[in-house]
């Protein structure tokens, strides 16, 4: 089940540089049911279900393991930790939430009073309820990372918030379309990518040594459906968007065209997506080598990088009726 | 190679012709094989003899931050720009070389000086560098349009410290040629690259050409440890040891070999420490996304003043890096670890 999938995949802790917990989940709901399953030099977890085709394409489908977070630089006489930003942090969306590290350390992010100007990320803090210096490294080192804890909540009754969800939900799809698809035309090549927050890292490496004939990422957009924001035209519930194009990337015709033609199929509605900001696996799949076709497949998503980002399960399943058929096109 | 040598000849990004020459030369009787690549890259083999050994590359930049100029005045100054990123608050009144001329950089004297001017910094636009030339027709027969000007400092001890220019990222250059001289169990690339300062350039094609399993960056990065700056503001602090990066704005070390380097340190009695700071980048971040990737981690020398003429850096951090990376490379085993 989607859902479940879902909720599974919301759970590990993974920052980016870090993502070996997910890998591991998706190993583990994986095995037995593609044909190959390997780790690269950056952690990206690729997996092959083969094509039935004669002339199969290989299609590279990418979603992100990692999420945003922050790194300590410093650890206090007083037992505070100093942190700054992995990928891209809003201090608007950080002062006083509860944030954990990998060995299950909590600890509350907050910002020192700030005299004049905005506070900047210069000013937060993580309390872990250390008394000293040599109380908080007995807890935590220079270098470790930590996440908005994973508080996952279903809100209404077709949506879910979460602090991963981007992109732990484009992982559950692309794990749900591994699981079922069988004796698809092409051949799936499932990238589970890291360091997407940092630079679309995993997915350059990953597109350069697969080579494949067709990229396509897998993503949440923004929503422009919440009080005085009206752009991008995504409206959640609407089903998933298809990207035109955002900041690293036109999406080439030729996938955004099969987009639309597998959602017509699949009976699916499909929203228009042209994002003013922002870029996704797409662009590195895009240009990698001589150059890939790729489009982007997104799920409508609001409060992107904040500890509640909410998807609608309607979209997901939508999403992944356009993709089982994509794959056969 | 001395490390005073190293210092003292001039390659900024893009002109890196003296210091390629003399590591060139350097290297050749080290390894099996060495040679200069389109984009001005020096790359060393060095195999183990084993077969299956693992191949490790190591990489230093030549280049340095430095000048070029731009234009020339009716009355004889040259107007110039930075190559890489130098705050111009650092190069008033300093001796340059533009190419062999002698030069400095010079500024409206304070007499001349408004209130209002004394209280701007001046940017590049208000500098020029006089060579002495009597005219614009001396002046760009002396040193025509795109000729590159280095900051002209001398190398010297400074108490149990050393200054010169360059040290960002002699250092590394001079570790890599000490490196090269002794035997491995796995295979070793040593690239010595061009235009780091200008964006990571020449390691792109070096990365692209050298088909490695791992990679370990020798550089030399910013300090910022002087006592008015608030410590958890340090990135690194000269004297305690090579600093060992978790992440910089180009790349997140690879896990493994960041622990395993702290742990090499730890048991070899090495001083080492962890680089606190993010900001900036090296070529980690072109090494480790080079064609279908490879795992990477950056091992820095401190240095004060980084990116001006007077880097301040400690030899015995100095020494560190040199002694982390032999010990990381001597338990290098095919299949006992990640490199």
């Amino acid at each position: 089940m989607l859902k479940n999938t879902l909720k599974t995949l919301l759970e590990p802790w993974g920052p980016s540089g870090n993502e070996h917990n997910v890998a591991d989940v998706i190993k583990t709901l994986l095995t037995g049911h593609v044909d190959s399953l390997r780790t690269d030099a950056l952690g990206n977890l690729i997996v092959e279900k083969y094509g039935t085709d004669d002339n199969a394409k290989r299609i590279m489908l990418s979603a992100h393991m990692d999420h945003i977070g922050f790194v300590v630089t410093a650890i206090e006489k007083e037992g505070f930790l100093r942190v700054t930003n992995v990928g891209g942090i809003s201090m608007d969306y950080s002062r006083g939430r509860h944030v954990v590290f990998e060995n299950s350390v909590d600890g509350v992010l907050f910002c020192q009073p700030v005299k004049e100007g905005k506070p900047t990320l210069a000013d937060f803090y993580v309390d872990i309820g250390a008394k000293d210096k040599e109380e908080a490294e007995s807890m935590v080192q220079l270098g470790d990372m930590c996440v908005y804890a994973p508080d996952v909540f279903s809100i209404g009754k077709h949506r879910i918030s979460g602090p991963a969800m981007d992109d732990r939900c484009a992982c559950a799809l692309l794990v749900e379309l591994l699981l079922y698809t069988e004796n698809q035309k092409n051949t799936i090549v499932g990238v589970f990518s890291t360091q997407e927050e940092v630079g679309l890292r995993g997915a350059t490496v990953a597109a350069y040594g697969i080579a494949p004939d067709i990229g396509l990422a897998l993503d949440v957009t923004g929503a422009g459906d919440i009080p005085e924001e009206k752009y991008p035209a995504v409206i959640l519930g609407e089903g998933p968007a298809v990207k035109i194009m955002d900041r690293s990337m036109i999406a080439s015709p030729l996938v955004r065209d099969m987009l639309f033609e597998a959602a017509e199929q699949a009976e699916v509605k499909v929203q228009r997506e042209v994002l003013p900001y922002g870029g996704t696996d797409g662009a590195a799949i895009q240009h990698s080598r001589a150059g890939v076709p790729t489009g982007t497949l997104s799920i409508p998503c609001r409060y992107v990088h904040s500890s509640c980002e909410t998807i609608d399960m309607r979209d997901m399943e939508d999403a992944l009726k356009v993709l089982l058929t994509f794959v056969d096109l | 190679m001395d490390l005073k040598t190293l210092c003292e000849l001039n390659g900024v990004s893009g002109s890196e012709g003296p210091v390629r020459r003399a590591i060139l030369e350097a290297a050749r009787p080290l390894c099996d094989s060495a040679y200069i690549d389109k984009m001005g890259n020096v790359i060393c083999h060095k195999k183990s003899g084993a077969d299956d050994a693992p191949h490790i590359l190591l990489a230093a930049h030549m280049d340095e931050v430095g000048f070029i100029i731009v234009g020339h005045t009716e009355d004889g100054m040259l107007r110039f720009r930075s190559v890489g990123g130098i705050d111009p608050r650092v190069i008033i009144s300093k001796w340059v070389k533009v190419g062999d001329v002698p030069g400095v950089i010079g500024a409206k004297a304070i007499h001349l000086q408004s209130p209002a001017d004394r209280q701007k910094v001046l940017s590049y636009d208000g500098l020029y560098i006089d060579i002495g030339a009597k005219d614009k027709a001396e002046a760009e027969g002396l040193c025509p349009l795109g000729a590159y000007a280095s900051f002209d400092t001398s190398y010297q001890p400074l108490g149990d410290l050393i200054v010169s220019k360059a040290l960002d990222d002699r250092v590394g250059c001079y570790n890599l040629l000490r490196l090269l001289k002794n035997e491995y169990p796995c295979d070793i690339t040593a690239a010595f690259v061009s235009q780091e300062e200008v964006g990571l350039r020449g390691s792109q094609g070096a990365g692209h050409t050298v088909d490695s399993d791992a990679a370990i960056i020798l550089e030399g990065t910013a300090a910022n440890d002087l006592g008015d700056v608030p410590e958890r503001f340090h990135v690194a602090s000269v004297g305690k040891g090579v600093a060992v990066s978790f992440m910089d704005g180009a790349s997140i070390a690879d896990r493994d070999m960041f622990r395993q380097m702290m742990e090499v340190a730890q048991a070899g009695g090495i001083p080492a420490q962890v680089k606190r700071g993010v900001t900036g980048g090296n070529d980690a971040g072109s090494f480790q996304r080079a064609r279908a990737g490879q795992r990477t981690v950056v091992l820095s020398v401190p240095c004060r003043y980084i990116h001006s003429g007077s880097n301040v850096a400690s030899e015995k951090d100095i020494d560190a890096q040199y002694q982390l990376a032999d010990a990381f490379l001597q338990q290098v085993e095919g299949g006992t670890n990640h490199a």
